[in-house]
Parts: structure tokens; C-alpha cells; sequence
């Protein structure tokens, strides 16, 4: 993991005399990406399962697969609980309000994975009923392939969100809100006289 | 060989029966739209037919086949005492469609044309509740309808209310049932 990469250098610049060897049980980092760190291996994801891919998401989180291994086995049912949120199906367009409205009551920092074709771009579902992709409404920060994904598809995209938590990566929720606060900041004029 | 049912029907109904299909055991019975509703009661009141169980209602949309009138309804029925079926069709023109409901018939009906108007835009005079039941309430048109674009799509922002199918009383019953739940 990069946290310990990160912690022996800055230990090796801080050490005033090599000749002591410092405490082992002691590192010293940035609170950042100590939080990252920690973030990153204890996701706990919302299941949205609408369709056959929330039978594969049950199968990723159960023993065979199991996402414990990642940290992300604690799945909530309440939005306000949980940080990670897998779209798992189909989304119909009268559904469109209602997941918009269960995205926005969690809590920051959070993450959305769309599960399977369907979610992502509207699958073979080319009517007049579904959304053509979830992020018509909600952000969405990691894509999966596949109808329905296999497990370890899902699992990859875990660990897809997991990498960009420990880099520090802004989610992808943060990078349009910055942008909103970009485009509202009152814009310098520069007044010629 | 139509057996039984048709004869039945033939005999009470006599020109309103516009055409009797019997294919492989399948039995269809056009009528006419102003008979349709008393040709059901009949189905289900007579001691010989007994069609208990309506299994569905739904329609068909001729546009491309050219038919005359553009929609039929079609109501399937099954009789749990004589284990026979019946498809009931009866022709609905464009201009004008409308059918009598059969909810005073069987209740379970009250979905199946609401999912009819939904899908096709036929209405059912005398349904206690004509609205739609799958698409969202900002929906336009009617997307079975053979010439409606199959990927034109409404947007909607604000769910529907699904709790406005409960009557006032009803609704009133339930919040003095939590009320006094709170209470306790």
C-alpha cells in the first residue's frame, strides 16, 4: 500500500540522528492520506438493485466472492449510512427522480458505481421507458461492463474506486461541484482606465 | 367445432357475435364494442360458462395490418369450474376509443385498463380510476400505439404520488391507526 511508502521517507528526513533507530510502532504522515487510507478500505455500499445485476452484486458480497476482503462487506439499506453507491439494473425514467433523491441524501465524500450496461448507457433497453444511463442524474465514477458484470468485474470496479480514494482523487460528485462553484464565483473585471 | 361456449353465446347474443375463431382449441369471439360489457357479465353470471377468473385485458394495434377499426381489446377468460378459455375481441376505432369497464365485472380488471389506456390510449367508461400505471405522470402519447417512436423518451423530475389511489377514508383510518400507535 502507498501509505507505508509514504511514511519511510518522511520518517528518514525527520530523523535527526540515523544512528537511533526510531519506534517502529510510530510513522508519521499526512492526515490526508491517512484518511484516505482508512476511507479506502471501509467502503460500505448502498445496493440500488433494480434488475438481475443486484443477483450478481449478492453473489460479490457473499462468501464465495466475498467483498469483505476489500472491506466494503458492510452494505447498508439507508442512503444516510453509506458512502458508496452501486446501481445495479435497469433505471426507468419514472424511477430517475426517486434514485436522484436517495443519492442526495448521503453523505459526503460518496461514490457511485454503475453496475452493468443497463445502468450505464441503457443496455439493450433503447425504448421509451429507460433512461439511457444514470448519469442523466447522478454523477457516476466508475463504470462496469458486462449484462449482468461478473463478480470479479464488480470487484474490480471496488478496487477502481479504492485507487482513486488513495490517490486523493476528487470523486466525480466534487469535480462538478467545483466546477458550479467556478462558474458562480464573481468573475474579477478588469476596469481600464 | 366451437363447442358449448360458442353455442351459448351464439344463441344470446346472436348478431352482436361478429366472428368465431376456433384454432387449435383456441377459442376468439368478435363482438360488437356496445355489447361487450353485457357479453362479459353474461360470461361470468351463466351457470353454463362460469368464467370466473379474468387472466388479463389488453389490446392489439392493426395500424400496420390495415385493420378496420385501427384497435381491438382483448380480454382473456378462464373458467375454473369447465377448465375452458375464451378470447373476447371486440374492435375500437381510432376516432373514438372508447370501451365500457369491466371492474364492475371483475375488480381485477381495474389494472389491466388502466395498463390498456396507459400503453394504447383506449379509456374505460365507468373505471373508478382512469390514469396511468406504468409510465410516469409527464409521459405523452401512448408508446404501444404502432406509430409512436419507438425511443422517444419524457423526462420527468418529480416522482409520482403513489399514495394518492388510497380514498380519503381510507387514508384517514391509517393515520388514526399510527396515531394511536404513537400514542400508546
Amino acid at each position: 500500500m502507498g501509505l507505508s511508502d509514504e511514511a519511510r521517507t518522511v520518517e528518514a528526513e525527520d530523523t535527526v540522528d540515523a544512528r537511533v533507530e526510531p519506534p517502529r510502532s510510530v510513522f508519521s504522515t499526512r492526515l490526508e492520506k491517512m484518511v484516505n487510507w482508512a476511507r479506502s478500505g471501509s467502503l460500505w455500499p448502498l445496493p440500488f438493485g433494480t434488475a438481475c445485476c443486484a443477483i450478481e452484486f449478492m453473489s460479490t458480497v457473499s462468501s464465495h466472492y466475498d467483498l469483505a476482503r476489500f472491506g466494503a462487506e458492510v452494505v447498508r439499506f439507508s442512503p444516510r449510512q453509506s458512502d458508496l453507491m452501486i446501481v445495479a439494473g435497469t433505471v426507468v425514467d419514472k424511477q430517475g427522480p426517486i434514485l436522484k433523491l436517495i443519492y442526495e441524501q448521503m453523505c459526503e465524500p460518496k461514490w457511485v458505481i454503475s453496475m452493468g450496461v443497463c445502468a450505464s448507457s441503457g443496455g439493450f433497453y433503447r425504448a421509451y421507458h429507460v433512461m439511457q444511463g444514470i448519469d442523466e442524474v447522478i454523477p457516476v465514477d466508475v463504470y462496469t461492463p458486462g449484462c449482468p458484470p461478473t463478480p470479479e468485474g464488480l470487484i474490480y470496479a471496488v478496487m477502481k474506486i479504492q485507487e482513486m480514494i488513495e490517490r486523493g482523487e476528487p470523486s466525480r460528485y466534487q469535480k462538478i461541484e467545483a466546477e458550479k462553484r467556478e462558474a458562480e464565483a464573481p468573475r474579477r473585471q478588469i476596469v481600464e482606465v | 367445432m366451437a363447442g358449448f361456449v360458442a353455442d351459448n353465446l351464439r344463441e344470446r347474443f346472436g348478431d352482436a357475435i361478429q366472428k368465431v375463431l376456433d384454432e387449435h382449441g383456441d377459442l376468439t369471439v368478435w363482438v360488437e364494442r356496445d355489447s361487450v360489457h353485457e357479453l362479459l357479465e353474461h360470461c361470468k353470471g351463466d351457470e353454463e360458462l362460469s368464467f370466473e377468473f379474468c387472466m388479463d385485458v389488453t389490446a392489439v394495434d392493426y395500424l400496420d395490418l390495415g385493420g378496420e377499426p385501427r384497435f381491438a381489446v382483448v380480454y382473456h377468460l378462464y373458467s375454473l369450474s369447465t377448465g375452458k378459455r375464451l378470447r373476447v375481441k371486440t374492435g375500437v376505432p381510432e376516432d373514438e376509443p372508447v370501451v365500457d369497464t369491466a371492474t364492475d365485472v371483475w375488480k381485477s380488471t381495474d389494472w389491466f385498463e388502466r395498463e390498456v389506456y396507459d400503453m394504447f390510449g383506449i379509456r374505460f367508461e365507468g373505471h373508478p380510476n382512469m390514469k396511468r400505471i406504468l409510465c410516469h405522470h409527464e409521459f405523452q402519447g401512448h408508446a404501444l400505439r404502432k406509430d409512436y417512436p419507438a425511443d422517444l423518451r419524457w423526462k420527468n423530475a418529480v416522482p409520482d404520488d403513489l399514495v394518492d389511489e388510497i380514498s380519503a377514508e381510507e387514508m384517514e383510518r391509517i393515520r388514526g391507526r399510527v396515531q394511536r400507535r404513537l400514542s400508546d
